[in-house]
């Protein structure tokens, strides 16, 4: 997405996308609790 | 759905359902506060926007803002609509593909915030017999389906009082993951008291992850982590780790902290983590009871935010002068995140993720250990709750009312189903002090990669979490 005078975009908005080719289930479990810090889901990898 | 606010001098907007973030400019920023944020837009500029605005732009800069804003949502950028209700069906049961094993029910500290009742989760101190470990590795073997990733977390209590087992459990899983088709992947989550350099390489060598507990400043954390006649542990913990970390290679590891009512300043704890050589930090709010003296309160959450802010425009002046380190909470990946499937599945406990006990018993995850009414089953009779798996793998961002709707639920997945549990009363409410952090940390995550993206990242391009349109890749 080009960035315009008004409005710059930062990404490739992807999320139906990744709806579509998604639900494999590989990734890791993405618990959010403090004593974990095992994975917020937000700064996931994608195992694809 | 739009999430739009401002922060760090950037007006910012999240699209929800496409994932967009668009940084706009006051005109734009302007026009959109002139509609509800379910948008759509409709075809024609209303009158009564321009009316508004006249005083602060002109008609034709009005118009051109508008005619972006337009182009925007006819790509799917802008209001696009929630059709993720069609993928419901992919967000029931699945397979077990993660495993946290209290491989010791005893602790050598006594953490006054411990959650799990200073080590034994009131059940007694015990440590897991490795009859039991190689069970519990045979059940998610059994239970995993055609996942071939299976994470497991050797977990406490604290793991290093029962090493040999652990290691034990090592060689096992990975005598038999060829024949089952499977990859293990070991965390291990330490206070460091036991830490020595044989175990130091072991972990390197055999741990995928390690979290290595500390809280901060020398005097943050040995007001809260002590042994059980009171000594802070810092001193002795602290070199342990720096040896841990320089020999970890490209090893994930987390220096994990929790911060609580007594170090609301906590960007000073992640700058002391810095001066000690540390680079992947992570510090969460204490949630606890709000009846003791230092759980964090509704009442320090604007103080609280006003710390978020602070620690997000430290780790933009640190990129700025090339020190590059990663606060846990504040890493969001925009473009090649986790599927949204996975995403609004939620945090999988008790679907795809169990904890065991040394006893064998099974619970949805190790924050619900001990609650008899949560336990699922036991490894050592071959006993497990289907029935209350398929209730967890229910609780998914679609079944939870607050976060249906919630501009955060494709980065939060729907929060913790044990502390919705312990503070509201039943897994699918979300409990709103833990709400109110988790987007004010996705503010000031987004905020940041607007920062650097303004930075032109030519200098911050490393491929792994480069912002589009990028100098380098153009
Ligand atoms: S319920 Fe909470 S502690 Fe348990 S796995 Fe989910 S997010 Fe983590
Ligand atoms: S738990 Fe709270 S912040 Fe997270 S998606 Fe639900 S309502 Fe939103």
């Amino acid at each position: 997405m080009k960035a315009t005078k008004h409005i710059k975009t930062l990404n490739n908005a992807n999320l139906k996308e990744s709806a579509v080719k998604g639900g494999c289930g590989e990734c890791q479990a993405s618990c959010q609790s403090a004593c974990k810090t095992s994975c917020t889901v937000a700064n996931q990898k994608c195992e694809k | 759905m739009i999430h739009k606010y401002r922060l760090g001098g950037y007006s910012i907007c999240l699209d929800v359902h496409s994932g967009a973030v668009h940084v706009l400019d006051d005109a734009a920023y302007e026009i959109l506060d002139c509609f509800d944020d379910n948008g759509p837009l409709p075809d024609e500029l209303p009158e009564r926007v321009t009316e508004k605005l006249s005083g602060r732009f002109d008609e034709g800069e009005i118009e051109e803002t508008w005619e972006a804003l337009l182009e925007l949502q006819g790509h799917g950028l802008l209001y696009s609509p929630d059709d993720y209700e069609q993928f419901a069906d992919m967000m029931t049961r699945a397979p077990i593909k993660s495993m946290c094993i209290n491989i010791s029910h005893d602790c050598n500290l006594r953490c006054e915030y411990c959650f799990a009742a200073k080590g034994d989760f009131g059940q007694g101190r015990c440590l897991m017999p490795l009859e039991t470990a190689k069970k519990a590795i045979d059940f998610i073997i059994a239970n995993s389906g055609t996942r071939r990733n299976l994470e497991v977390d050797f977990f406490g209590g604290e793991p290093l009082m029962n090493f040999d087992v652990v290691k034990q459990t090592v060689e096992y899983a990975r005598s038999i993951e060829k024949q089952y088709n499977k990859n293990f992947r070991f965390t291990i989550t330490t206070n460091g008291l036991l830490l020595d350099d044989d175990k130091i390489d072991y972990i390197n060598r055999e741990m995928n992850n390690a979290v290595l507990s500390l809280d901060g400043r020398k005097e943050v954390n040995d007001r809260m982590r002590v042994t059980p006649n009171g000594k802070g542990c810092y001193d002795v913990i602290v070199p342990k780790y720096q040896k841990l970390v320089a020999g970890r290679g490209d090893k994930d590891y987390y220096i994990r902290g929790t911060f609580t009512k007594y170090n609301l300043d906590f960007t000073n704890d992640i700058l002391h983590f810095r001066e000690l050589g540390f680079d992947q930090l992570s510090i969460e709010p204490v949630v606890s009871d709000p009846k003791l003296d230092y759980s964090i309160k509704d009442e320090d959450l604007p103080r609280v935010f006003e710390e978020y802010e602070r620690l997000a425009d430290t780790i933009i002046a640190s990129r700025r002068r090339g020190d590059r380190y990663n606060f846990f909470h504040f890493m969001i990946d925009l473009n090649q995140g986790p599927c949204a499937i996975k995403r609004l599945r939620g945090c999988g406990c008790g679907n795809e993720y169990v904890a065991v006990t040394p006893q064998g018993d099974i619970y949805p995850c190790h924050q619900f250990v001990g609650m008899e009414q949560f336990r699922m089953g036991n490894l050592n009779d071959g006993t497990f709750d289907t029935e209350m798996k398929l209730d967890f793998a229910k609780a998914n961002v679609y079944s939870k009312e607050n976060c249906r709707d919630c501009w955060a639920k494709f980065y939060c997945s729907g929060g913790c189903n044990a502390n919705n549990y312990q503070y509201e009363g039943d897994i699918r409410r979300s409990h709103k002090t833990s709400c109110a952090l988790e987007k004010k940390r996705l503010e000031c995550a987004i905020m940041i990669k607007a920062a650097l993206a303004e930075d032109g990242d030519a200098k911050e391009c490393d491929g792994d979490d480069c912002i589009e349109p990028c100098s380098i890749l153009k």
